[in-house]
């Protein structure tokens, strides 16, 4: 008898994850600890969605270079989301006009939506994880 | 020399900043480091209150905090001063002390 881990067939539920991240990336751990699970989110094959809002979106600012704070730069990471099929990626608009930044700054591919339509887009998730 | 005031939290999440510069004499330091560094751009919605306070402080930034968090040191606002770990040493001989600001 096979374990269920061993069972070929992966069948279990798929459930919309949004995860909203809201933290600048190296003062805290939390933006890294967000990113590790999503990444098994996405290994067990859910219906994953990113949102980047508050300081979050910090966490996709381009050129990051942490060689002088002796820190691991996981910046990166965000570029191999599109490779475990995380292709939603949101931002919310408000955060990045209030920071001075724009959709050049970042690092992947983004869709911008407002306060509204990230209320709705909230809605519609079956589990949300913040960060 | 007066103090010289550190800021390690983002001004777009805490009120870390304002409650430095609201305790902060003339002719004390400020400076920015960790996450403070968000305070020192131009064309954020906090920039105008850095500014202000330029009138009455010298306020520092520290460059490798700005390099790893991918934003430029172009962009700092005119006034500000961008140090590096040994700038922030030399700070804090030159102030009297320093209040770290958590």
């Amino acid at each position: 008898m096979s374990e269920p881990w061993e069972d070929d067939e992966l069948d279990g539920p798929v459930r919309k994850f949004m995860y909203v991240n809201r933290r600048a990336p190296y003062g805290t751990i939390y933006a890294l600890e967000s990113l590790e699970v999503v990444l098994i989110a996405a290994a067990f094959e859910q219906d994953v969605t990113l949102v980047f809002m508050d300081d979050g979106v910090y966490q996709i600012k381009k050129d990051q270079n942490t060689d002088a704070i002796g820190v691991k730069n996981f910046s990166p990471t965000y570029r191999a989301l599109e490779g475990y099929d995380v292709e939603k990626l949101y931002v919310e608009k408000e955060s990045l006009e209030s920071r001075g930044l724009t959709t050049d700054d970042l690092v992947v591919p983004v869709q911008v939506v407002n306060n509204d339509q990230l209320a709705e887009l909230m809605e519609e998730q079956e589990v949300i994880l913040s960060f | 020399m007066p103090m010289l005031h550190t800021v390690n939290k983002s001004p777009f999440e805490r009120r870390t900043l304002d409650t430095a510069l609201r305790h902060a004499v003339k002719g004390a330091g400020v400076l920015l480091i960790e996450d403070g560094v968000y305070a020192a751009f131009d064309g954020t919605v906090v920039a105008e209150k850095v500014k202000a306070a330029l009138a009455d402080h010298k306020i520092y930034v520290l460059g490798p905090d700005i390099a790893a968090r991918g934003m430029s040191e172009h962009h700092v606002i005119d006034g500000l001063e961008v140090v590096d770990y040994g700038g922030f040493v030399d700070l804090v001989t030159e102030y009297d002390k320093v209040q770290s600001w958590l």
